[in-house]
């Protein structure tokens, strides 16, 4: 054994730099899109923003917290709703209340914790599901939310439509940067470390003195608000809402897709996913439902052979971690040992 | 002849090593105690052999073939036959049930459930009861039975006197003693060591996962066996 | 009188819907596996019974001896080639999986049957019913749906309680480690398992589509309706598992007198109701579930 040598903790790699720089490169190109005038492009940015933050937010979720939750797109739905009771209802500017309609959603999120967790694993999945569904049936079964039908976003029309489309791609860009910076902060502060705990091992982390359940409900409400948040971007965009719609599987599944197929855990992960996802669309538009069929097989594929995703893959391959949220021991005197640990 | 030979067994948790290199050779219808104090590796070597961890193609040779890595099926099939620590008896099956899982394998010999209730009639007036509704002691009888019902020609037996009174220890001793005289071949891990150093024709005492000492109860001096449980 | 009618017609209901949860809960006490996709192969099965009466001519609970072989072969081979790989790692490996294999599946049954309805005619016997006296008729159907799943349940209890294998089963549930040890091969004994459970699930889904209407997106509801029959009934225990579905069942079908949206909904919030209040649910075992 080493007697005691200087021992520092590395938080940052110069792939992170690089990443850092690329990130702010992308971000001031996606500011400046809007002067380029291709509105077609802006609503693809959106949309893709809206899916890259909902699977963030279940791979925070799943890949950091543990809680494999089926059950997110009950978020998605009350996110939306939310937005069209504050804003037609209530009379709240429409692009105030994407961030309202957020909170509405984590508002739902407690009770709805105090429900399902007492569930463990794969129960807890199917009971987050039974959730949503009960929420979907609740809303279609009630006249003032428009029942099955649905409800249309009413207090936007008073806008230009330039002005209105500009304005979601404002928000979107906003959420999409928020959303990131909120969990890669989390994440690389103490509350992450000990979230990190939890996932490898509940017992351990709780004797240590991590209060497992707070951190997990805090967790699961906070997805729960950014899944809501971009619940209501979704619907500020598409304007029309339907309970079979907005709390469709479909969310979730894409979401799983996105992340088994990127990369589980980290978060890069998801933002390759969501690219993937993105180009299968675009090559297999004509093919209907063999677009589906070929990604839950790929799913599959991902999850039994390499369960690290193609990000995984490529930052073990060339050690690259464009979102540091580790922390490496290095042991300056001897040089030798590196213990990566997150 | 031996009927079991460990070269250079390592043995692994994940990252972490818990046997270095054991070596040992136990002969047929012998009876060999391996001792040595808490997280020395004795359950890790008898979890090992037994298949429930993996080991490497030739450390472990049963009958003269190499038996490494076979799955824990296959070696009961085989007739390596493991009494696990802590009994592990199924909380949802009854007595007899737990006895009869011991045959799943369905390997011939003398052992069958009569002559198993001879040896244990404690077990008989609660056969049909859940086998977790024993005393220790009876289910330490239990789980012993219910490895006998394999008709193992190596019997592994794994610390039973734990948490037991020194009669009880006696009676089952007394068995195992049965159980050797039919020729089974005895590999008994136990932490009461004057017992079983007045049972076994060989001793191994295992120390931080490797072999500190070898050889008969006899001709082995205390000083000897202390210096290698507890490290000079 | 209405509402008596409704209370038998949910416990007859409850008899499927109990087939349905038996299924999920066998696998998970066995091997600790939720299959996602338990529902979506129930309505695969219901299809395959489809083809077999097109394209062979049989009726439909003729084509039970077709179907139910086929199921649980597909079941063994999942199990061993795919699913085994899965076990040791956790629960999430396990859930996306079979969560893959539910999209898979309604895709597959999108791609080659569209979005139609479909529905298996055993000709006539569904719509006959029997007179029990005080102006209470309960269909031929319902009733003969109700006796299979109990006779099922026994089976399946003698299975489990009287065989080997059925020992190795609860050894399994109760420690698959040791289990092993004791020389069960687990790999082949979750193969049976799984094999089991499609089998008894395409059984139900047979009946199911006898019984009503189904399309490729059926399955989910499905899941959940056996999902919440277990929660209800208790983990652990095959008769609470009848109970569980009974309870369903008769919550499900008064909710949907009192009006036709609220039916479903009924049966989610008794099940809620259940889970606030009674969490081992009513049938509640001393084992934990995990």
């Amino acid at each position: 054994m080493t007697t005691a040598t200087a021992l520092a903790v590395r938080r940052t790699t110069r792939a992170s730099r690089v990443g850092a720089f690329a990130a702010v490169t992308l971000l001031a190109g996606l500011v400046a899109l809007p002067w380029a005038g291709n509105a077609g492009l802006m609503r693809v940015v959106i949309e893709f923003i809206a899916l890259l933050v909902l699977a963030q937010m279940w791979n925070l979720l799943a890949g950091y917290a543990g809680l494999v939750s089926i059950g997110q797109q009950a978020y998605v739905g009350l996110g939306g709703y939310a937005l069209v009771v504050l804003a037609d209802d209530v009379g709240l500017d429409p692009f105030v209340a994407v961030p309202v309609a957020g909170l509405v959603a984590a508002a739902f999120a407690v009770p709805t914790a105090a429900l399902v967790f007492r569930f463990r694993g794969a129960y807890f999945a199917v009971g987050t599901w039974a959730v949503a569904e009960v929420y979907r049936l609740l809303i279609a079964n009630t006249p003032a939310l428009g029942r099955g039908t649905g409800r249309t976003l009413k207090a936007v029309f008073p806008l230009a439509r330039e002005t209105r489309e500009l304005v979601t791609y404002g928000i979107a860009l906003a959420v999409g940067v928020a959303a990131m910076a909120t969990i890669y902060f989390y994440l690389r502060s103490r509350l992450g470390l000990g979230l990190m705990a939890i996932r490898d091992s509940e017992a351990a982390s709780g004797s240590l003195g991590v209060d497992v359940f707070r951190t997990k409900l805090a967790v699961y409400v906070l997805a729960a608000f950014g899944t809501g948040t971009t619940g209501a971007l979704i619907y500020l965009n598409l304007l029309r809402i339907s309970p079979d719609a907005a709390f469709s599987i479909n969310w979730t599944a894409a979401t799983i897709f996105i992340v088994v197929i990127g990369g589980l855990g980290t978060l890069e992960g998801p933002i390759v996913g969501t690219l993937v996802f993105f180009l299968l669309r675009e090559a297999l538009a004509d093919y209907g439902a063999w677009y589906m069929i070929l990604l839950g097989t790929l799913a599959v594929v991902a999850m039994t052979q390499c369960p690290q995703g193609l990000w995984g893959l490529a930052a073990a391959r060339w050690d690259l971690r464009f979102f540091p949220v580790q922390r490496v021991v290095v042991v300056s005197a001897r040089g030798e040992s590196e213990t990566r640990a997150g | 002849m031996s009927l079991l030979r460990v070269r250079e067994l390592s043995v692994f948790y994940g990252n972490f090593q818990a046997l270095f290199g054991v070596s040992l050779d136990v002969r047929e219808r012998e009876t060999v105690a391996v001792i040595g104090a808490n997280g020395a590796g004795k359950t890790t070597l008898l979890r090992a052999l037994a298949g429930a961890l993996p080991v490497a193609r030739e450390a472990v040779e049963f009958d003269g073939r190499a038996l490494g890595g076979h799955p824990a099926h296959a070696l009961v099939e085989l007739g390596i036959v493991l009494v696990p620590e802590g009994r592990k008896i199924f909380p949802s099956l009854s007595v007899e049930e737990n006895l009869l899982l011991g045959r799943y394998r369905e390997r011939p010999g003398a052992w069958t459930l009569e002559r198993v209730y001879q040896l244990f009639p404690r077990l008989v007036e609660r056969c049909h009861q859940p086998g977790t509704n024993l005393s220790g002691g009876a289910q330490q009888m239990l789980a012993i039975g219910r490895g006998l019902m394999a008709n193992p020609r190596l019997l592994l037996v794994d610390e039973i006197s734990l948490g037991l009174a020194p009669l009880i220890v006696k009676d089952l001793y007394r068995v195992l003693q049965t159980v050797r005289s039919e020729g089974t071949t005895l590999l008994i891990v136990e932490q009461d060591v004057s017992q079983v150093l007045a049972f076994a024709e060989r001793v191994v005492c295992l120390r931080k996962g490797a072999v500190a000492l070898e050889g008969e109860p006899a001709r082995l001096t205390r000083e000897q066996i202390s210096a290698a449980y507890f490290g000079a | 009188m209405a509402w008596l009618d409704s209370i038998v017609q949910g416990i007859l209901l409850g008899g499927l819907y109990a087939l349905f949860a038996t299924g999920l809960s066998l696998i998970f006490g066995v091997m600790r596996l939720v299959n996602l996709a338990h529902g979506d192969f129930s309505i695969l099965a219901a299809f395959l019974a489809v083809v077999s009466v097109q394209q062979l001519g049989l009726s439909p609970l003729l084509s039970l001896a077709l179907v139910v072989p086929v199921m649980a072969g597909a079941g063994y081979v999942l199990q061993r080639l795919l699913l085994n790989r899965l076990l040791g790692r956790g629960i999430l490996p396990a859930v996306l999986v079979t969560f893959g294999f539910s999209v898979v599946i309604q895709n597959a049954l999108l791609e080659i049957f569209s979005a139609d309805s479909h529905r298996l005619d055993p000709g006539g016997i569904e719509t006959a019913s029997l007179a029990l006296g005080g102006g209470l008729a309960v269909g031929w159907f319902p009733l003969l749906t109700f006796a299979v799943a109990v006779l099922l349940l026994v089976a399946l209890q003698l299975f489990i309680g009287r065989t080997a294998v059925g020992r190795a089963f609860r050894a399994a549930s109760d420690d698959g480690e040791t289990a092993a040890l004791m020389g069960v091969d687990n790999r082949t004994l979750y193969g049976l398992a799984m094999a089991l459970s499609l089998a008894i699930v395409a059984v139900a889904g047979i009946f199911l589509g006898i019984r009503t209407t189904f399309a490729f997106s059926s399955g989910p509801d499905r899941l959940l309706y056996a999902f919440e029959a277990v929660i209800i009934g208790g983990l652990g225990s095959l008769w609470g598992t009848l109970v569980g579905g009974v309870v369903l069942g008769v919550a499900q079908t008064l909710g949907a007198r009192v009006s036709p949206g609220w039916g479903v909904l009924t049966g989610h919030l008794v099940f809620l109701a259940v889970l606030l209040l009674r969490p081992a649910g009513l049938f509640a075992p001393s084992r934990r579930q995990d």
